[in-house]
């Protein structure tokens, strides 16, 4: 047997032209998930048996000659906050253990559609309420690179999944920087897609104006890839821009040239000094390549944080009020149906859900709306505007993924803040709807490693992807 | 808010309640649309499937699930905003925040401060014109029916169980004004407003199923004074109903008042068995609905050309309805003949009768009295009946005669009016007939007859029934008096 | 009444985890505010923003009018969907009695 590609691309090639079977595909994946996830807990679920059947089914279809979809073969790992039917989707949280959700995603819907083999749903931080994976309810996911430190967060099981290899793609969901962060601190590749061009369908809502799914990969290339087939427009969601499917592949190949990439000066500061040295060598690396660095200001980013831990909150504490042991889920029962809420939920949500309720809740109630939730919406309009402004003179903006590279686990769960200071830069592109992606970019403290964040105005994933793809050749001394 | 910016109407003194009191009435009404599937999924909309069949993610708020406005609620809404004369705006929808087992998201998605129908009026059959404040979009909830009590209520049940084909049932509430100064207006209000609803084609509006649901906002004030606390009252469940809970809770509210207590303000519920409001269990925190902005969906701006054409395709209303019958027969719009048969929707049914050559005062009585059911379109053909109001109208059927060739004629959908009259052997007699019998009348009861000559009308009956025993009923009664009339001069 | 410019205090927050029907005890409650005190001191920042020409934004991406046709589409089958619920009987969701809300 020919040996099984590490990209998602280059299994896709390798399957359609049968070099190689889906099925021993697969194998090589699930042996790799056999041997290291005991210890590393990226999974909820290892969906090994329906995947095999999803493996057959498509070795089935290459052998007679029907056609296949863009992704045959390649595995692919889920959120655990992505509803797949008949299969157990727990956002990490007790109060849906052993939900089986009784429909699809549309991002599930597609990716089947184009022949992935879905591996298994991947750990998060509860209802994706985190920046470590600490918050699980099923214990935290380790870092690959060094078990002692947490993966990023809250899509640290997909991305630890990636950065261990237990599959060569995986799906996250980010809100803050719940894709991206995770992604920096495993060296891997993460992307957060413009608001509006991945369906939410079929995500469980955290924070309605701010999540948006994207792809894990250790590679730009396979990042676009994934991309492509999940993005497009969506009737079963309202707020789904009527686009095509992006066209991305050609991008992270096109290079830098001519390119405008801006350097934010008023950046809010607090980033280990290798972080802020690994931006200096990005900077360079793709003046190299033929970009112009252009000085441009963010002044109000730094509320951004308030802004977010305003708004989050607030659409989280109505999104998870249907979790009340009615309908589906953990019930705790008790006299009265009043009684059975307060119970369920206390007993079903973990401390940093409640916490993030009520804040939200607290910020929402009457005579704190003006002062809280309806002053966070304004600063998110001064935020986008800000962007408005730099992106006139810039056609990218570069700033780091993260202040910090992995930290030791337990290090910031008794100190919210300290916690929620991780999302600082990731946090902006959320509020204003931009896309932005992380790229690895050297390695930091204790050898591990650091990433680089690629920003773009609304729809301007091709800008992101050039940039993106510069970054990785210029990394890999192309 | 000052009460003038509320309400400027003023009660007339016959409009006082005893002991001077100013009746303060606004009503809340919900009716839910006739559409084919809910307000912001693709489940059927209907009532009376089995339990739990007409649900989708959206419907049952499972994780993950999304809103999408149904377009053609939007126009319906529209259709009753064009109705009652508001101004339709660009708007945006809002979450009201709150739990219970019927509410699956525990949240509804509703409007708040800017709803899709605003600042509109309706103007009462008998001319009072009640401000309408805002008709906008939201969705209903499920269905509890409640086990283990005495009567069924929540009160004393074991549990209870829930259906939620109704969650997410498109509603248009209509929110009045307290314009309404007595319980006759509110139920005018009522009555008039379900007939625009139904006629307009947006809902069939029936009270007594649920698709049309009237609550009772209730204050008393001395005129002059500040308005005072309201009560809300709910479970009314027909107009007369609407009718007695607001006259209780009136005299309630002033009892509470003149014997020195204060009114309460709170949620009320109509007992239509025992003829009282009784408060609902009392609350614990007043409810906080946390109103913000629904992310998951966006701006709703109808725009010029939407609204142009919804307002060119608009149904006549049930005013003009009325005109238009008044046209016809000369009838006034306020007589029960024209209410009645706007309102069940036969108005174009009494029009093709008269179209097709019948007497349009007779075809109105006939289909107001023998299509007792709403139907907009009883299935006797028109012609049929309209050939029946020409025999009566020509004299030669009696109106006793015709009404009996009626009843055969709908029992058996249609018929000859001719043939059916000749085969029960009847005929109108023929004016000269009658008047030879009305003259042997007049010369056998002497009597009488002076009495009915001085003035006392009730000394006809003696002659009209001799007339009408020797005619063995076929004698016109119509044609009698006028003969009598012309003898007395 | 405690407006936003005095702390969260542990009545505040035993009244926001009734709203959001958490239970949670004394300690929970003590602890929690603790916390949110902090939290909402850092939020303090934006105060310093002058936002009074500025309008809210609820959502980054400016759709307008999207809605759908009034077609049935396909629905869930009940019994998957009974199946997974907490208590069913008679083909309806079952709860305890319903009090102490408001309807």
């Amino acid at each position: 047997m020919a040996a099984v590609p590490s990209t998602a691309a280059g299994i896709a090639d390798a399957v359609a032209s049968k070099q190689v079977t889906a099925r021993e595909v697969l194998e090589h994946f699930l042996a790799a998930i056999d041997a290291r996830e005991s210890e590393i807990n990226a999974f909820n679920l290892v969906t090994a048996d329906a995947a095999r059947a999803q493996a057959d089914a498509i070795d089935a279809d290459i052998a007679a000659g029907r056609p296949v979809g863009p992704l045959a073969g390649v595995p692919i790992a889920l959120k655990d906050n992505m509803c797949t039917h008949g299969v157990e989707t727990t956002c990490s949280s007790r109060i849906l253990q052993g939900w089986k959700p009784p429909y699809d995603a549309t991002v599930v819907t597609r990716l089947r559609a184009a022949g992935a083999v879905v591996v298994g749903k991947t750990n998060l931080d509860e209802f994706a309420m985190g920046s470590s994976t600490e918050n699980s309810a099923f214990g935290p996911t380790r870092n690959p690179l060094d078990t002692s430190r947490v993966p990023g967060g809250s899509s640290g099981g997909s991305a630890a999944a990636v950065a261990a290899g237990f599959s060569p793609v995986s799906l996250g969901s980010d809100t803050g920087g719940s894709i991206r962060q995770p992604a920096a601190l495993c060296g891997i590749v993460g992307v957060k897609p413009t608001y509006g061009t991945v369906s939410r369908f079929g995500l469980v809502a955290y924070a309605s104006s701010l999540d948006q799914i994207g792809p894990f990969a250790t590679n730009v290339d396979d990042a676009a890839l994934i991309t492509e087939v999940i993005s497009g427009h969506d009737s079963n969601d309202s707020t789904s821009i009527p686009n095509p499917p992006l066209q991305l592949r050609g991008a992270a190949r096109e290079g830098v040239k001519g390119m405008r990439i801006g350097r934010v000066t008023d950046l809010p500061g607090g980033a280990e000094p290798e972080v802020e040295k690994a931006l200096n060598d990005a900077f360079d690396a793709l003046r190299a390549a033929g970009a112009e660095i252009v000085d441009v200001t963010l002044p109000s980013l730094s509320y951004a944080l308030t802004a977010y831990y305003l708004i989050a909150p607030a659409e989280a504490s109505s999104n998870l009020a249907r979790f009340d042991g009615v309908r589906y889920g953990l019930r705790v029962g008790a006299a009265d149906t009043n009684a059975m809420y307060g119970a369920t939920r206390a007993a079903g949500f973990g401390d940093e859900v409640q916490r993030r309720i009520m804040l939200g809740t607290y910020a929402l109630s009457a005579g704190y709306y003006d002062a809280y939730y309806g002053k966070a919406l304004k600063v998110r309009r001064v935020i986008a505007d800000d962007f408005a402004k730099a992106y006139e003179k810039v056609d990218a903006i570069l700033t780091p993924t993260s202040p910090v590279v992995a930290f030791k686990f337990g290090d910031k769960v008794d100190d919210p803040m300290s916690m929620y200071l991780c999302d600082i830069y990731t946090i902006p592109t959320n509020l204003a709807g931009h896309p932005a992606m992380s790229v690895p970019f050297g390695n930091g403290a204790h050898g591990m490693p650091i990433g680089i964040q690629v920003l773009a105005p609304a729809l301007g994933e091709q800008a992101m992807f050039r940039v993106g793809g510069a970054l990785e050749s210029a990394r890999a001394g192309k | 808010m000052s009460d003038s910016t509320l309400s400027s109407v003023k009660a007339t003194e016959d409009q006082l309640l005893e002991g001077g009191w100013e009746l303060i009435v606004g009503l809340e009404v919900h009716v839910e649309l006739a559409t084919r599937t809910k307000l912001f999924s693709g489940s059927p909309n209907r009532f009376g499937d089995e339990p739990n069949t007409n649900i989708d993610p959206v419907t049952l708020a499972l994780p993950g699930a999304l809103p999408v406005l149904n377009k053609h609620a939007v126009e319906l809404a529209m259709r009753i905003g064009l109705a009652l004369n508001c101004r339709i705006q660009p708007c945006i929808f809002h979450r009201k925040n709150y739990f219970y087992p019927d509410m699956p998201k525990a949240y509804q998605i509703s409007q708040y401060d800017i709803p899709i129908n605003a600042d509109g009026h309706l103007d009462l059959p008998s001319g009072v014109r009640i401000g309408v404040e805002r008709a906008h979009l939201e969705e209903d909830t499920g269905k509890s029916t409640h086990v283990g009590g005495a009567t069924g209520r929540i009160h004393g049940s074991d549990y209870s169980l829930i259906d939620f084909n109704r969650a997410g049932v498109p509603l248009v509430e209509i929110v009045s004004r307290p314009d309404i100064r007595t319980s006759e207006q509110a139920k005018e209000y009522a009555a008039e407003l379900r007939a625009i609803v139904a006629a307009i084609g947006a809902s069939d509006a029936k009270m007594e199923e649920g698709s049309m649901r009237v609550d009772a906002n209730v204050s008393v004030h001395k005129p002059g004074t500040p308005f005072g606390t309201r009560c809300e009252i709910k479970n009314v469940n027909s107009i007369r109903a609407l009718g007695r809970a607001i006259d209780y809770e009136a005299r309630r509210q002033i009892d509470v008042i003149e014997s020195g207590g204060t009114i309460r303000q709170e949620t009320r519920h109509w007992d239509d068995a025992e003829g009282r409001t009784h408060t609902l269990r009392a609350k614990e925190d007043a409810d906080d609905y946390r109103y913000f902005p629904e992310p998951d969906l966006v701006p709703l701006d109808p725009g010029q050309e939407w609204i142009d054409r919804v307002r060119a395709e608009l149904p006549p209303l049930p005013a003009e309805r009325r005109a238009m019958l008044q046209a016809l027969t000369g009838y006034d719009p306020q007589s029960e003949a024209v209410i009645v048969a706007v309102e069940r929707g036969q108005h174009d049914y009494v029009k093709a009768i008269a179209d097709a050559g019948g007497d349009p005062v007779r075809a109105l009585i006939y289909v107001t009295q023998a299509f007792a059911e709403a139907g907009e379109s009883p299935s006797v053909p028109p012609a049929d009946i309209a050939a029946l109001t020409v025999l009566e109208r020509d004299g030669k059927l009696s109106a006793t005669q015709a009404k009996t060739v009626l009843a055969e004629i709908v029992a058996n959908g249609g018929g000859d009016a001719a043939a059916i009259a000749a085969a029960k052997g009847f005929e109108a007699m023929d004016n000269s007939a009658v008047e030879a019998m009305v003259d042997e009348a007049i010369a056998a009861d002497p009597d009488a007859w002076a009495k009915y000559c001085a003035g006392e009308e009730k000394a006809a009956g003696a002659i009209v029934g001799r007339v009408m025993k020797a005619s063995k009923g076929k004698a016109d009664g119509k044609v009698v008096s006028a003969i009598m009339q012309s003898r007395r001069g | 009444m405690a407006n936003a410019d005095t702390p969260i205090t542990e009545a505040d927050v035993a009244k926001v985890a009734r709203l959001a029907r958490l239970d949670i005890d004394e300690s929970h409650v003590h602890h929690f505010t603790e916390q949110l005190v902090k939290v909402l001191a850092h939020f303090k920042d934006i105060d310093a923003l002058d936002l009074s020409a500025v309008a809210p934004m609820t959502q980054p991406y400016p759709l307008v009018n999207v809605m759908r046709e009034d077609v049935e589409l396909p629905t869930l089958d009940t019994d998957e969907v009974l199946a997974a619920a907490p208590a069913a009987e008679e083909r309806r969701f079952r709860v305890p009695p319903i009090i102490g809300l408001d309807g």
